[in-house]
């Protein structure tokens, strides 16, 4: 009953969600702003329904109902309850039903509490939200239904894959989908913008906060994918370049680029076209990305199953939503005017590098992740682009953008003064080059490259601070004055000072977790000994252990340091019997300094365990800065926006407010 | 500029379009086995549960046969047994069952609950099988020929369409081959 009622919500959701795409454009057609405002209700109503079907999809899981193909081909009754729930998100299916639920609750968010909510460019943007609802509740509908019934059902089901049954990856699509499907408020705003032609500080303003949403969920998203990727695959790596993590990062480069621009259309209203064309791009390379990784076209490690039709049905969407805005966006484009103009030495300049920096780096992820397409398309040869493609290309960029961050930040609008701006960096410049021989000698043999980016880490850290304390006159007069003037900057700005410290954090552990880990592999028995960094980790016992849907051998291992007994630390190798897989969890003893890491391998009879050890230092500061970071996303969004200057059309708004 | 500015990103973007399209027709269960064209590993598994003989490599010899790995717990294998059981009907190529990790009786009991379309069976509780044969999940089922040779490997439930396109056609042409190579052996 439930499946049919989920079927049936979702169904009512499709048509709110046609109403809500067709009415404001025919009410833009014909001037009628009843029309126009049926929008909002719409909005509202489609959200309702998608949260419903999405409710009854979480009840099939949740009470293992195996008379739906979806819960059996995922579940299994032996499953924890937990898992059952994030099972729901854990296939095909039912994450796009997470997808549009993410995507409804957007638009019913945005036509709830969008600043603007009442005017013609929000009905216009939620027309836009609506339009791309339909076509992907249209995709679930006849293509990848959720709700399906399977007949005769099964005693029980086939369990979700066991590398998904963990804490970290239930709760990192849900965030990951958060950041990606919060472009499509900016996206249908760009849109929104182009047809009504109004893309001025205003639209910014209006938009800035969603941006900022989506961009702080995106960077959470990511780094929990990245720290699962860490513990749970037992490699000891947190990030590998595979398809599925460069199409969450590459609507990340666009979106951090649009954030800075979109402030240059705020405060000068100028880069007009240049940050349409950057918000129609995030929400596009979002699509991509979480797109055809399912179409058959890239595959992956995290590739769903796949089935052609459902390629051609997304790349038909595709080509409808990017194909289509990227010809209003020719179209149009030309009529914006920038009303400003500036120097190449000032925060618009600034921000401008910034953004073909970004943009730059994310044309060489985007070409590294689909060259192997080109290639076997092309000449039918299978290649694929490892890491050390994107280490050449993507790394000295950055490198490039981490050395002009912070002079770029304290230039002044319009025109700056490179020297003066400079000059409060010395004491930050002499720290970065102090750092850079520190680490080099330290780390010597490891690449000097690595610790030159360590310099450079340092280097945006310290200036930011210097940056910050010049701006809140710390030193000239009493501290509590100081503090005072922190209290008082404006949150936009502690947003960016948070952020752009964040990101110093998150390139110092990038850094210590990907050259300078060490790493050893050794055949242990019980009570040898291997060394990890600073430390020895001795092999106590190995016991067979019991899970409630896995079994597992358990070892015990004591960290000792000259001799002396630390702490223990446990690592597991589970055989999850109904899908047949083995994974690892390894043993993770996480200090500010470095990680200790042990997993346990194969049994040799005779000879031992394989053990992997790895130390790696700094790691925890990788994810510990993704926080900072997103905590700068929400600073920044408290920003308190000056009323309405200009107002397309005041009376408009008010006759649009009497009639919802 | 301002005009090549405007229209580069639709250009860029009909001509990545283009190659999405091309993607397309590429079939991402193309997972290339290794063991293409090469002997079928020695198979000596013990009969289930139940069950009077197991199977052995040798029980195919000169046959073009099916190697289905399946397993009691395996939820696709329910989807594509209908299917199994139809070709056994048909009698039109020897299917063989390699029971993957299932715990003991589990297997024999599935097959007298479904139906059993197999003329061998041997038991893979350990998965030993399964490793030298480079499988990667249940269902998957490999194509045999009279000389003992793998010479395809499908990943995923046998549905009618990928009997009916794939396998089948396979199948009788390596039986042709296989009256071929007879009829050489009578005229030699």
């Amino acid at each position: 009953m439930l499946a049919e009622l989920g079927q049936f919500t979702l169904i009512l959701a499709f048509l709110a969600a046609i109403i809500q795409a067709l009415f404001p454009f025919v009410g833009l057609m014909q001037r009628d702003d009843g029309l126009r405002a049926i929008a909002r209700s719409a909005a509202l109503a489609q959200g309702a329904l998608v949260v419903s079907a999405f409710a009854c999809l979480m009840a099939l899981h949740a009470t293992s109902d195996f008379s739906v193909a979806n819960v059996v081909e995922n579940s299994h009754s032996a499953k924890p309850f937990v898992y059952k729930l994030s099972g729901v998100w854990g296939n095909h299916e039912g994450s796009m039903l997470l997808w549009v639920l993410i995507l409804s609750l957007y638009g019913a968010t945005a036509a709830r509490f969008s600043r603007n909510r009442r005017s013609s460019l929000t009905s216009t943007a939620l027309a836009v939200q609506g339009a791309v609802a339909a076509a992907f509740i249209a995709f679930i509908l006849f293509t990848s239904n959720p709700f399906e019934r399977i007949f005769p059902p099964p005693a029980d089901g086939a369990d979700l894959n066991p590398l998904l049954q963990d804490p970290g990856l239930a709760v990192h699509p849900p965030f990951l989908y958060l950041g990606y499907v919060g472009f499509s408020i900016t996206f249908a705003y760009a849109i929104a913008g182009l047809i009504e032609r109004r893309i001025d500080a205003d639209w910014a303003r209006t938009v800035r906060p969603w941006a900022l949403a989506a961009w702080m969920f995106l960077t959470i998203g990511i780094a929990l994918g990245s720290w699962w990727a860490y513990y749970e695959l037992g490699w000891g790596g947190f990030w590998a370049w595979d398809p599925v993590e460069n199409a969450s990062f590459m609507p990340w480069l666009a979106g951090t680029a649009f954030l800075h621009s979109v402030r240059v259309v705020e405060k000068r209203e100028a880069l007009k076209v240049w940050t349409v064309l950057l918000a129609i791009l995030a929400f596009s390379l979002s699509l991509i990305g979480t797109f055809l990784v399912r179409s058959g076209i890239l595959t992956s490690v995290h590739a769903f199953a796949v089935d052609p039709a459902r390629g051609v049905f997304i790349l038909a969407i595709l080509s409808a939503v990017i194909g289509g805005s990227f010809a209003l966006f020719a179209v149009r484009g030309a009529l914006l005017k920038s009303t400003s103009t500036f120097q190449p030495v000032s925060r618009e300049g600034a921000i401008l590098l910034n953004n073909v920096l970004l943009m730059t780096a994310c044309g060489t992820v985007f070409i590294g992740t689909f060259y192997p397409l080109f290639v076997d398309i092309v000449s039918g040869e299978r290649i694929s682009v490892g890491p050390p493609f994107f280490n050449a290309t993507f790394l000295p960029i950055i490198a490039l953008l981490l050395f002009v961050l912070a002079p770029g930040a304290a230039l002044a609008w319009k025109r700056g003064d490179l020297k003066r701006a400079c000059a409060q960096f010395w004491t930050a410049a002499i720290a970065g080059c102090a750092f850079f021989a520190i680490a080099a000698w330290l780390t010597w043999p490891k690449p000097v490259a690595a610790a030159f980016g360590a310099g450079l880490a340092v280097w945006v850290f310290a200036a930011t601070l210097a940056d910050l304390s010049s701006r809140i006159k710390l030193g000239d007069g009493p501290l509590s004055a100081a503090y005072a003037r922190l209290k008082a900057l404006p949150p936009s700005y502690a947003g960016m000072i948070v952020a752009h410290i964040g990101l110093a954090i998150v390139a110092l552990g990038v850094l210590g977790a990907g050259v300078w880990r060490t790493e050893a592999v050794q055949l242990m028995n019980t009570g040898d000994v291997i060394r990890v960094g600073a430390y020895d980790a001795r092999l106590i016992d190995v016991a067979d252990f019991a899970g409630p849907n896995f079994a597992a051998e358990h070892a015990v291992f004591r960290i000792e340091k000259n001799g002396a007994a630390i702490r223990e630390l446990i690592a597991e190798r589970r055989f999850y019997p109904v899908r047949g897989m083995q994974t690892t969890e390894a043993g993770i003893w996480t200090t500010l300094a470095g990680d200790v890491y042990l997993t346990l391998g194969e049994r040799t009879a005779g000879a031992g365990w394989a053990v992997r050890a790895y130390y790696h230092p700094l790691v925890a500061l990788l994810w510990f800065g993704a926080g900072v970071m997103a905590f700068g996303g929400i600073l920044a969004g408290f920003d308190r926006l000056p009323t309405r200057r200009r107002v397309g059309a005041p009376q408009k708004a008010a006759v649009l407010g009497a009639a919802t | 500029m301002k005009r090549f500015f405007l229209l580069a990103p639709l250009a860029l973007f009909i001509v990545l379009g283009g190659y999405f399209v091309a993607g397309l027709k590429r079939d991402p269960m193309r997972i290339p086995s290794v063991l293409i064209d090469r002997p079928l590993p020695a198979i000596e598994l013990d009969a289930i549960e139940g069950f009077e003989k197991g199977f052995s490599s040798r029980d195919i010899e000169g046959e073009v046969a099916l190697v289905n790995i399946f397993g009691s717990w395996c939820a696709s294998c329910v989807i594509e047994h209908p299917m199994l059981m139809e070709i056994a009907a048909s009698g039109e190529v020897v299917i063989v069952g390699i029971d993957w990790k299932d715990p003991k009786g589990a297997g024999a009991l599935w097959l007298r609950k479904n139906g059993n379309p197999y003329h061998f069976v041997g038991d893979d509780a350990a998965g030993r099988t399964a490793i030298d044969l480079g499988v990667t999940g249940a269902p998957e089922t490999f194509v045999v020929d009279a000389n003992g040779r793998i010479r395809y490997k499908h990943v995923g439930p046998v549905t009618p369409e990928v009997w009916r396109y794939q396998l089948r056609p396979l199948v009788r042409q390596l039986k042709e081959l296989e009256y071929d190579v007879e009829d050489d052996d009578v005229e030699g």
